[in-house]
């Protein structure tokens, strides 16, 4: 029996396993997926100062140490039920049960979808799936694609597809329903991408230099609006332009673009025609933590973070005995953060296990998670850091209530006991 | 028309080897060991993978990380098999799904 088991060999459960085992813990990290690396595989793009993140090589360093350190890591197993009994996690795959006395949890995120008339046609795909298929299995996802979407993740995607040598034909909103209103109309994309500034004189500038060092969030805001789209590496960014329809019997052959309003509604008569073999749907990201709900870990809705966060701390304990998360599922960031964050889950996991002399690195590894949040390159949500404070605050509540209950828990239980 | 990008300006070259052969829907197609079936029937050009169980209309993959099951495929006789993240092997049978028999909507278009 290992003594971890980590669910998630992305980033931060490939980090977490490598720092468990350096404090000589034994442990067991599953993955549903073909390679080790999660999100981090697909990702490339050029950082300030030119070098690039290559998400490829950055996995190859980790599964070089985790390989030095002899961690198993199974492959091909998909993790489908959790239980705790006698102080025990026992992980239920598809090909055999697993048990530990402690579990982490880095499952990372997944993609929103937006359903578009046409949406089921094969060569509609999430931009993920686009950025997969073309970084990581280095097949065309097709020769000429729509993105719909537009956001820090689909812009990057987009350039990604151009430096491969795919024609990117247009990036345009989705068009507007009842769920997605805020990622369709142009006025609220603008708002979600202004937020980001407080101090720089221009907030596009802000925007461009902190988020993405790239030249479209700076043109986006010098020319605000107009209706032919702007142009970033040559692709046409269209926040006045949604697209209403995929077009296509077999599969995708094309998408119906029309002209809406500020407030997202279509302009009768705009409608336009353009011609595709693939689109990507771009609809945001959220904390993949369905299997973490099975615990009986509490959540917490905190739209900083994408969605429904597990309730955690800084040193990424849960409120729930031997339960740890890392990485994606505590909120949406970049690889680095999780990364940190996983380093910081094993260091808590190995001191709660009687490891000695951990108390100050734990503390600057939860520092260094802050660190590297304010240094981040990509940000997805531009008030990141209020929501971690108010996740902290949420746990802080959690702590005073146990402490008001626990004095008088003999009490509840002889009430329960005479109410039997 | 989809293609591999064998040679990336960041990402370099491409290994193609070893190749491998096998099945979908009786049809042969070669591919990379190892890399998903999904990837390697785009990189022939295929992208419908099954047809919708009540509808019949074709699916293709959405996802490509695992979540979502529109890739699901039968793979050597294994139902339900997620296309996006099984590796393709030597002499693999893969198969998609076809529509399904609905009766008793079929009754009730008739009769209703
Ligand atoms: C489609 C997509 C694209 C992204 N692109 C970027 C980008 O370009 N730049 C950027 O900075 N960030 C990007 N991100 C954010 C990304 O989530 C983080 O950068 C980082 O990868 C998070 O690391 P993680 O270890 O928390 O999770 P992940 O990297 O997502 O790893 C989670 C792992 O858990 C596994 N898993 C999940 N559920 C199960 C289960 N039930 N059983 C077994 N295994 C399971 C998955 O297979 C996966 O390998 C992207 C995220 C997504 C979803
Ligand atoms: S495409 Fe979504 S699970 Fe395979």
């Amino acid at each position: 029996m290992a003594d971890l088991i980590i669910i998630g060999s992305g980033p931060a459960g490939l980090s977490a396993g490598i720092t468990a085992a350096e404090c000589g813990l034994s442990v067991l990290i599953l993955d549903e997926y073909l390679k080790p690396g999660g999100r981090l595989l697909g990702q490339l793009y050029e950082e300030p100062g030119g070098k690039w993140w290559n998400g490829i090589e950055e996995t190859r360093k980790l599964e070089k140490r985790a390989a030095a350190l002899d961690l198993d890591i199974r492959l091909g197993t998909a993790v489908s039920n959790i239980e705790k009994e006698d102080g025990l996690w026992h992980v239920y795959t598809d090909r055999e049960t697993f048990t530990a006395p402690s579990l982490l949890l880095a499952t990372g995120a997944a993609e929103s979808p937006v359903a578009i008339p046409g949406w089921t046609l094969p060569g509609v795909m999430s931009v993920g799936a686009a950025q997969v298929m073309t970084n990581v299995h280095r097949v065309k996802p097709g020769s000429r694609g729509v993105i719909i979407g537009v956001s820090v993740l689909s812009s990057a995607i987009a350039m990604e597809l151009n430096i491969a040598g795919i024609d990117v034909a247009a990036i345009a909103l989705p068009k507007m329903n009842e769920v997605n209103k805020d990622g369709a109309n142009p006025a609220g994309v603008m708002d979600s991408l202004l937020h980001v500034s407080h101090m720089a004189p221009s907030k596009f500038v802000q925007f461009g230099s902190k988020l993405m060092q790239n030249d479209f969030m700076k043109k986006l805001g010098i020319t605000f609006y107009p209706k032919g789209g702007v142009k970033m590496w040559g692709i046409p960014v269209m926040l006045r332009k949604a697209v209403i329809e995929i077009c296509g019997t077999e599969q995708v052959e094309g998408v119906i673009l029309a002209t809406v309003t500020t407030n997202g509604q279509v302009v009768p008569g705009s409608e336009q025609r353009i011609d595709a073999d693939f689109v990507c749907i771009a609809g945001g990201l959220y904390p993949l933590a369905e299997l973490i709900g099975l615990t009986g870990c509490p959540f917490h809705h905190i739209d900083e973070l994408g969605g429904y966060v597990p309730l955690h701390n800084e040193q990424m304990e849960t409120p729930v005995d031997g339960l740890y998360v890392a990485g994606n599922i505590t909120g949406i960031e970049g690889a680095k953060v999780a990364m940190s964050q996983g380093v910081a889950a094993a260091l808590s996991i190995a001191r709660n296990f009687g490891r000695q002399g951990l108390d100050d690195i734990l503390r600057e590894a939860v520092e260094y998670v802050g660190e590297t949040r304010r240094k981040a390159h990509i940000q997805f949500h531009p008030e990141v850091a209020e929501g971690r404070r108010k996740m902290q605050q949420y746990w802080e509540e959690y702590e005073a209530a146990q402490e008001r209950i626990a004095p008088e828990e003999p009490v509840v239980e002889k009430e329960v006991l005479q109410g039997v | 028309m989809t293609e591999r990008i064998l040679d990336h300006s960041v990402l370099g070259k491409l290994d193609t080897s070893p190749k491998v052969s096998f099945l979908f829907n009786g049809k042969e197609y070669e591919g990379i060991e190892n890399e998903p079936i999904a990837a390697a029937l785009l990189a022939n050009g295929v992208r419908t993978l099954r047809r919708h169980e009540e509808s019949g209309s074709p699916r293709g993959i959405y996802c490509n990380i695992g979540h979502c099951f529109e890739c699901r495929v039968t793979v050597d006789g294994v139902q339900g098999m997620r296309a996006c993240l099984t590796p393709v092997k030597d002499g693999m049978v893969v198969t998609g799904g076809g529509q399904l028999d609905a009766p008793v909507r079929d009754w009730r278009k008739n009769n209703g």
